[in-house]
């Protein structure tokens, strides 16, 4: 799973490190770092944290569609 | 639980249109009606008292996504009247009618006017949406002069941008602090500290008292309750927000400043029970807070209504199984360069700890309990520490467990 952050969008409102604290954080000078590529099992926390941003600054790329036969 | 048929959705801010979102993206392709009393499809409110004032471009609508799949049916500019939940209808101010099998309360909050006599004179304004936005915007400037009327956020934030363009501007608090009401009195001085150094007049422990005009009839002064006047060409009153829920009289549901639910955001009724199909989110909601020991809430948090509004929509779909809202609320406030970041409800708090205070550095951080249990923290430019506040505030609202708070004195059934 590929999880990005526009950098000029974010304002560190922190919703996401609340709402998905294994792949969002905060260093010491308020800067969000982030796991670009979490384990899918994570997807759900990723999703709620992407829809919780106040400035929609958070993209979680969609589940890569089931293997062709 | 069988899903609706028929949603109707009142109120197209931010609850309204999460629950929207959220019945779209859970896939339901059913009939979605949103009914809005602006005239404008949802946009995002937290940017009015903010950017919208204090830049100097013009500023454009801050549209919110809508939502995907079906399209839903919009009717703006029309506000719902009455509520009958037997006959499961919906009245509109053009007396449409609306019949549903579910329904979402998302009416939001009017904004609070001050008691002081009379009606106000041209140059008073409250601001709640974008066209009060606007027009409050249009009176910034080098050269004017605003009083803004109490010092909780929203008149925080509007006097910080207002001085941001240059305006000469005078908070009136009636507290001995701006924010002591929210955050006790460290963090009120401490904002109150920020905003003098910014040029900011901060007038605490008086009221308004009425509003005074000039010759052509618009405010040339504002009178305060220590029998002074403060000269000033506008004027925004920022007393809070009252429940939009008069619309709901004679409906049955149990009203106390806000539609009283249950832990499944279900409106009540005054017999204590779930009126059938009907739930209710954001600043029109009052919903039981595991950290408040199960006491209803209203938040006015925007992370509120948008997690309300997903959660509302979820109990429509899915009823008990969808499981009780159990969010740790939080709210951010960027004021003269501190970025105030909080979780919980310290406004709930007995005991404020303050643990880092340096306003040269735009650095706080302050824990709050309530009987010795942790009910909030509040940080500046500390937001790396709230992750684990945050964790601490949800084990403990866990422990204490939801439980519906029996109905309050004053409660009146709608």
């Amino acid at each position: 799973m590929r999880v990005t952050v526009d950098m000029d969008l974010c304002q560190s409102h922190g919703q996401c490190v609340f709402a998905a604290p294994e792949i969002f954080a905060f260093d010491d000078e308020e800067n969000l770092v982030h796991q670009e590529h979490p384990d899918e099992a994570e997807r759900e926390q990723a999703e709620r944290a992407a829809a919780l941003c106040p400035v929609r600054a958070v993209t979680v790329a969609p589940a890569p569609s089931p293997a062709a036969p | 639980m069988r899903a609706p048929h028929r949603v109707v959705v009142v109120g197209a801010s931010l609850a309204g249109l999460s629950a929207a979102r959220t019945l779209r993206a859970e896939g339901w392709t059913g009939s979605l009606t949103v009914v809005g009393a602006e005239p404008h499809l949802p946009y995002d409110r937290p940017p009015l008292s903010k950017e919208v004032l204090a830049r100097e471009e013009e500023p454009e609508l801050p549209r919110l996504p809508l939502p995907a799949g079906p399209d839903a049916r919009w009717l703006l500019g029309r506000r719902a009247v009455r509520l009958d939940t037997s006959e499961r209808r919906v009245t509109l101010s053009d007396g449409t009618g609306l019949a549903y099998d579910g329904l979402v309360i998302a009416t939001g909050a009017h904004a609070r006017t001050p008691r002081a006599g009379g009606p106000a004179p041209p140059g008073v304004f409250t601001l709640r949406g974008w066209d009060d936005a606007l027009a409050v915007r249009a009176r910034l400037g080098a050269g004017r002069s605003l009083v803004v009327v109490g010092g909780g956020f929203l008149g925080s934030e509007i006097a910080a941008a207002a001085r941001a363009r240059g305006t000469a501007v005078t908070l009136v608090e009636a507290a001995e602090q701006p924010l002591t009401r929210a955050l006790g009195r460290v963090a009120g001085a401490y904002v109150a500290g920020l905003q003098e150094e910014a040029g900011i007049t901060v007038r605490t422990g008086t009221r308004v008292t009425g509003f005074r005009t000039a010759l052509g009839g618009g405010l040339c002064a504002v009178e305060l309750t220590n029998a002074s006047a403060v000269p000033a060409d506008t004027a925004v009153v920022a007393l809070g927000g009252v429940p939009a829920t008069d619309w709901l009289a004679g409906s049955g549901l149990l009203l106390d400043q806000g539609v009283c639910c249950d832990p499944f955001l279900r409106a009540l009724r005054g017999d204590g029970s779930p009126a059938p199909g009907v739930v209710a989110a954001g600043d029109a909601a009052k919903v039981p807070y595991a950290l408040a020991g199960g006491s209803r809430v209203t938040t006015g948090h925007w992370a509120d209504a948008l997690a309300q509004g997903a959660a509302a929509a979820s109990t429509l779909l899915h009823g008990e199984t969808a499981g009780p809202y159990d969010t740790v609320p939080s709210f951010w406030a960027d004021l003269h360069g501190a970025r105030f970041r909080s979780v919980g409800l310290p406004s709930l708090a007995d005991e404020a700890t303050v643990l880092e205070h340096d306003p040269a550095g735009r650095r706080l951080e302050i824990a709050y309990h309530h009987r010795g249990s942790p009910v909030g923290a509040l940080t500046a430019g500390r937001t790396s520490r709230l992750a684990a506040y945050r964790a601490e505030l949800a084990s403990a609202a866990r422990s204490a467990g939801v439980c519906a708070a029996a109905p309050s004195a004053g409660t009146r059934t709608g």
